[in-house]
């Protein structure tokens, strides 16, 4: 199981997103934005990060990078693509996912451990969720409101794309609560919180607050039971 | 020297949150006859000799795939800059 972590400049947790695929039992494989090939990998993450200093606006350019056309393609064939913060601005960006994330509606940048609801289970990299079950995982973005026109919300929602919803609370201004959405076959996914910080006891959310600080994991060993099926 | 201008809003359904606090940096400021602002984003493109109708096509095109993200932008201007020889006239001025 070969998963390829993007690293555009300006990329921050392409290192832990890396770390988090062998953590679950996989071999990470390092893409760089410059590459024209992936490599011949079995899925991607586009990890966190503020790549090309988030000019223009968030994922604007990074969409243009030359490793984005093979992945593109990949993706609409059905490739399993995880975009994570900024790898979510970028997949958007793509118009890979419906909508865009626009700067927080307070404001102010936002890092905390975030309460999530799973509510779609049939992805690649949620299948070992229940569905509606609530995990906690880092959130940390200054741009990470949601939006995007009622006609695609109802969509989304009719459709069950909707793939993790913030609970208690709503730390970004994200329409209906949306933290994560997927395209309609569910193989692209986007998430604006961070799994892969939450992968290993101690470096994740703090278990005193009654988590293990281990829920991103499954989005990462979702994606091995899904391969070891097909 | 020609140049041509693009302009970018966001769109007025979507939240323009640094609208939002330029608006409540000016009512800080005392003017509080500004109720409400929008920030949006000026581009100038170069280009060498006049600008044409087949340059303002191309910057329009460029302006709906880079320049503006139309889930949340609309693209309200593209249009020559007719000050833009001016400017490079006083540019050599004051070098």
């Amino acid at each position: 199981m070969r998963v390829g972590v993007v690293t555009f400049p300006g990329s921050l947790d392409d290192q832990d997103a890396a770390r988090a695929v062998r953590l679950a039992g996989g071999e990470a494989v390092s893409l760089w934005h410059g590459d024209c090939d992936l490599r011949g990998v079995d899925a991607v993450v586009l990890p966190g990060g503020f790549s090309y200093g988030d000019y223009l606006r968030c994922g604007a350019i990074s969409r243009f990078a030359p490793v984005m056309e093979p992945l593109i393609a990949a993706a609409k064939g059905g490739l399993s693509v995880l975009g994570i913060c900024n790898g979510f601005q970028v997949l958007c960006e793509a118009h890979l996912l419906p909508g865009a994330l626009i700067r927080n509606d307070h404001r102010m940048f936002v890092c905390r451990d975030q309460r999530l609801s799973i509510e779609r289970t049939d992805t690649p990299w949620t299948n070992q969720y229940q569905r509606g079950e609530e995990i906690v995982i880092p959130l940390k973005n200054g741009e990470g409101g949601y939006v995007a026109d009622d006609a695609t919300l109802d969509m989304l929602e009719g459709e069950g794309r909707v793939v993790a919803r913030y609970v208690g609370g709503n730390p970004n201004g994200s329409y209906r609560n949306i933290a994560g959405v997927s395209n309609e076959a569910g193989n692209v996914v986007g998430l604006m919180p961070h799994p892969e910080h939450a992968t290993e006891p101690f470096f994740g959310p703090d278990p005193r607050s009654g988590t293990t600080g281990l829920d991103g994991m499954r989005f990462f060993t979702s994606l091995l039971e899904k391969v070891a099926a097909a | 020297m020609g140049r041509i201008v693009v302009d970018v809003m966001p769109k007025p359904e979507i939240l323009d949150p640094q609208g939002k606090a330029v608006a409540g940096a000016l009512a800080r400021l005392g003017y509080d006859e500004f109720g409400a602002v929008r920030q949006g984003k000026r581009f100038e493109l170069e280009v060498d000799g006049e600008v044409t109708p087949e340059l303002l096509g191309r910057a329009r095109e460029a302006a709906g795939l880079l320049l503006s993200n139309p889930v949340i932008e609309d693209v309200v201007n593209v249009s020559a800059d007719e000050s833009a020889d001016e400017s490079a006239d006083d540019d050599a001025v004051v070098s």
